[in-house]
């Protein structure tokens, strides 16, 4: 019989042991553990356009064409395409051996089945099928879009990288209402959705799609090879800044998505944690205006918002580094296609001068200019005192409203006065990959009712789009995009206010890291400590 | 007794149905539109409005809330508008994380709080007396989130002896829940236990004046029995009553708690349900927490019976 004593100490030896065990990560080697940018708690990503959900789309979709680090449309899915002579028909071939997750082939009525839930839900579907005259099945493999008239839109909505993206889904599934969520999460990307996994506000978890036949070329951004090193990804649920770098710098977690700029020195200063651009276009801080009411209903006292602000205060105050943001004197992302300075000269300088001679000449009155603040998202919170100091210097009288971000978003679609709870103004930040052209750029869309929040109504920036969405020669294309940034600059729908980019923090034993406007973790290799 | 319970059940009704409408009503006068959360930010008006049509936000508020209490009488909580997942299974998968914290931290506060207030009153105006109240002063001064990143800095980062955070099931090895919970209960137990060592102390302090503790010194009982039998006895009412209105301290506590430590429980359920205007679980939960403190105070009014016989009901 055990002496009470010798009872304790067996007792408090299995538990060390018990407390040790737990302490070891159970197949940690293999198992990529990630702190996104935000919970994943919808998963479809044609239903809502949320930058998480279109992350997860590329993990367990795939697309037709992709996007390569070069800005070109690259075939995904696609093993070939032709396209008629009149540039009215575009025949589009799948790859040998698509499979979706549960090991039925890819086929085209699958794909004629996404092209058109998405296209009911993206506003660059929506003017893509504006020229589409039919798509048809031509068998298993192959289908056409037929068009009206030439755009050069297919390839550009098809490969378009950002929110909403026209992932592939079985035809079961693509039949949903496209207002409806999708319940069936069955894709044919790289990896499979672990359903009996995920649990909202703690995880998703997503493994290896052994049957994913990836394509050969090297991974080129969202383009080539999507070959996945490592067996599983665990999205970990860590809304906390500081706790996420906490747990980064412990090694609990191999890599933050977005850690703050402010905390980036915590983490520059440990050995084992690197930080990396992984999107070299980055993303855009912008100035939106609303032109239902007086004076932003004026052209003239918008113009002058573009002489009273500059680009660096605004970049100083939120980013702060210099290695993490550069001005950018241009409406489409600096480093994009589309980019060019023209029309832009003197404006974003702050010439105060200017902005109050044109505030003179606009017979400005003095009416206070309701300013929405974000005060709960670090990344926009400074971004209104700015404007409103800098504006103020221009001549305007600024009432800066602070409010919680999904405040300012229920608030900006409301149309009635400033004064009765509307606004004028409000500040926010583009993923550069979403405003790339003027089709895609949806603040540029001044189709008065139709146009986002803020609502613009011009019929030459239409004019232009559509000229735009019509051209297939590329050089042709910029020359478009040119005209419709000076008449961006003379009837200002917004102010791009320069680029800035968010590194990822990841532990050094993580590598292969792809260079993309999306995050994806194809490619990715982890080693042993 | 029975009929004293039964009256206070009774009672319950008429609270939770006050604490439904104010629940309701706040949440539909709070700025923001889950719709316009749910459908990103490139997402059109007309998008919005047709989530808000699939979603009834576009009907009238009376119905809507006809509707929740229709759901509610048949014992439907709803669905979340993000989760796409009934509210009821959301909060039983979120329960166990909170019970989990709730109770570590209840009976660490217990069993260091009590004997440290006792102790205090015993050594009465003594340095150790002091000490310990100025502890204590502390402990429910300093926010609970930055005691919880002090914590880490030192056991998780600085020593490696305890994970930064997460939460890891019963179900998956009694070592690793123990483990992930001690920091969680020890941030959020320094509160609880500064607030119930002052109230024991000071009714430690009470009791030890009365005639009865003095009979009992006189008759030549030892400090230890006299202090058992009939100080912390007859100073254990304003305790447990501290015990259980603490509880609604310890609700908030978990919610911050919960967020520092990324545990997925009913507090990081909360904070997320509210911020992304999530009505039906923000609804669900909060009646949850209030169920639950009405019913611990019903308890700590039946154990006043047990601690002092001259209570009857």
């Amino acid at each position: 019989m055990m002496r009470p004593r010798k009872h304790f100490a067996v007792f408090a030896a299995a538990a060390a042991i018990a407390l040790m065990t737990a302490v070891t990560p159970a197949a940690a080697q293999n198992t990529l553990r990630v702190v996104m940018h935000s919970d994943l708690k919808i998963v479809d990503p044609i239903w809502t356009t949320a930058y998480i959900v279109r992350n997860h789309g590329y993990m367990v979709y795939d697309t037709l064409f992709a996007m390569d680090a070069k800005g070109d449309i690259k075939p995904q899915m696609v093993d070939k395409y032709e396209v008629s002579k009149d540039q009215k028909t575009y025949t589009i071939t799948l790859r040998d051996g698509l499979l979706w997750h549960d090991g039925a082939p890819v086929t085209s009525e699958d794909c004629v089945a996404s092209i058109k839930r998405w296209s009911a839900k993206d506003s660059m579907g929506q003017k893509l099928m504006t020229f589409v005259k039919e798509l048809q099945v031509v068998n298993p493999k192959s289908f056409r879009i037929v068009l009206n008239e030439p755009t050069g839109l297919v390839l550009g909505a098809l490969g378009k990288p950002s929110s909403n993206v026209p992932f592939m889904m079985p035809k079961r599934v693509a039949e949903t209402d496209p207002n409806t969520q999708i319940s069936d999460y069955t894709g044919s990307g790289p990896f499979v959705f672990k359903k009996d996994e995920w649990k909202p506000g703690d995880k998703a978890v997503y493994v290896k799609f052994d049957k994913y036949k990836a394509r050969s070329e090297p991974p080129s951004a969202l383009a080539g090879g999507k070959v996945v090193k490592v067996d599983r990804v665990e999205w970990r649920s860590i809304p906390d800044h500081q706790t996420a770098i906490n747990a980064l710098l412990a090694g609990e977690v191999d890599y933050i998505e977005s850690p703050p700029h402010d905390l980036l020195g915590v983490l520059k200063q440990d050995s084992n944690v690197k930080l990396v651009n992984s999107n070299p276009l980055g993303n855009q801080f912008t100035m939106r205006f609303n032109v239902l009411h007086k004076p932003f209903d004026n052209p003239k006292v918008r113009q002058a918002v573009l002489y009273a602000l500059n680009q660096e205060d605004f970049l100083k105050a939120v980013v702060g580094d210099k290695q993490w943001y550069k001005t950018c004197q241009s409406f489409f992302p600096c480093g994009s296609p589309m980019s060019s300075t023209k029309g832009m000269d003197g404006l974003l300088a702050s010439n105060f001068s200017k902005s109050q001679a044109l505030l003179k000449e606009a017979g400005y009155d003095g009416t206070p200019i309701v300013l929405m603040q974000s005060t709960d998202l670090a990344v926009l919170t400074n971004l209104a005192p700015v404007a409103k100091s800098l504006m103020e210097k221009g001549g305007f009288k600024v009432d800066m409203v602070s409010m919680d971000w999904q405040t300012l978003v229920a608030r900006r679609a409301k149309k009635e006065p400033p004064t009765a709870g509307g606004w004028h103004a409000f500040l926010t930040s583009w993923v550069a990959a979403d405003i790339l052209n003027p089709v895609m750029m949806g603040f540029l869309n001044a189709s008065c009712e139709k146009a986002m929040f803020g609502w613009p109504c011009d019929k030459e920036i239409e004019s232009l789009r559509d000229q735009f969405a019509k051209e297939t020669n590329l050089a042709k294309q910029k020359t478009i995009a040119e005209h419709a940034q000076v008449r961006a600059t003379q009837y200002p729908t917004h102010v791009p206010l320069g680029q800035w980019y968010g590194p990822v923090a990841m532990r050094k034993t993580v590598d292969g890291t792809i260079e993309a406007p999306v995050t994806a973790f194809w490619n990715v290799t982890k080693s042993a400590r | 007794m029975l009929a004293y319970i039964a009256k206070r059940l009774v009672a319950t009704v008429p609270v939770m149905a006050v604490v439904a409408i104010v629940v309701f009503m706040m949440l539909r006068l709070t700025t923001g539109d889950p719709a316009a959360i749910i459908a990103g930010d490139n997402a059109t008006s007309q998008d919005v409005a047709a989530i808000r049509a699939k979603l009834g936000l576009d009907r009238p508020v009376h119905e809507q809330f006809m509707i929740w209490v229709g759901r509610m009488a048949r014992g439907d909580l709803g669905e979340s508008f993000f989760f796409k997942k009934q509210v009821t299974e959301l909060i039983v998968e979120r329960l166990e994380p909170t019970v989990a914290l709730a109770t570590s931290t209840l009976v660490l506060a217990v069993c260091f709080a009590v004997p440290l207030g006792v102790f205090a009153a015993v050594r009465r105006g003594t340095w150790i007396d002091r000490a310990l109240m100025g502890f204590s002063v502390l402990g429910f001064s300093v926010p609970v989130f930055v005691v919880g990143y002090l914590l880490i800095y030192l056991f998780a980062i600085q020593l490696a002896w305890l994970p930064v955070q997460g939460y890891q099931r019963i179900a998956e090895g009694f070592g690793g829940f123990l483990l992930r919970l001690i920091l969680p209960s020890v941030t959020l137990a320094i509160v609880y236990i500064a607030l119930i060592a002052r109230i024991t102390r000071t009714s430690v302090l009470e009791v030890l004046g009365a005639d009865y503790v003095r009979t009992a010194r006189a008759k030549g009982l030892g400090d230890l029995p006299v202090l058992a039998r009939h100080v912390v006895r007859n100073a254990a009412v304003p305790i447990v009553t501290v015990i259980g209105l603490g509880v609604a301290l310890l609700i908030g506590g978990v919610v911050v708690t919960e967020s520092v430590y990324s545990i997925p429980g009913l507090g990081r359920l909360t904070v997320d349900a509210v911020l992304a205007r999530d009505y039906p679980t923000v609804q669900a939960v909060i009646l949850l927490f209030s169920m639950t403190y009405v019913l611990i105070n019903l308890l700590v009014d039946l154990s006043y019976v047990l601690l002092d016989p001259r209570i009857r009901y």
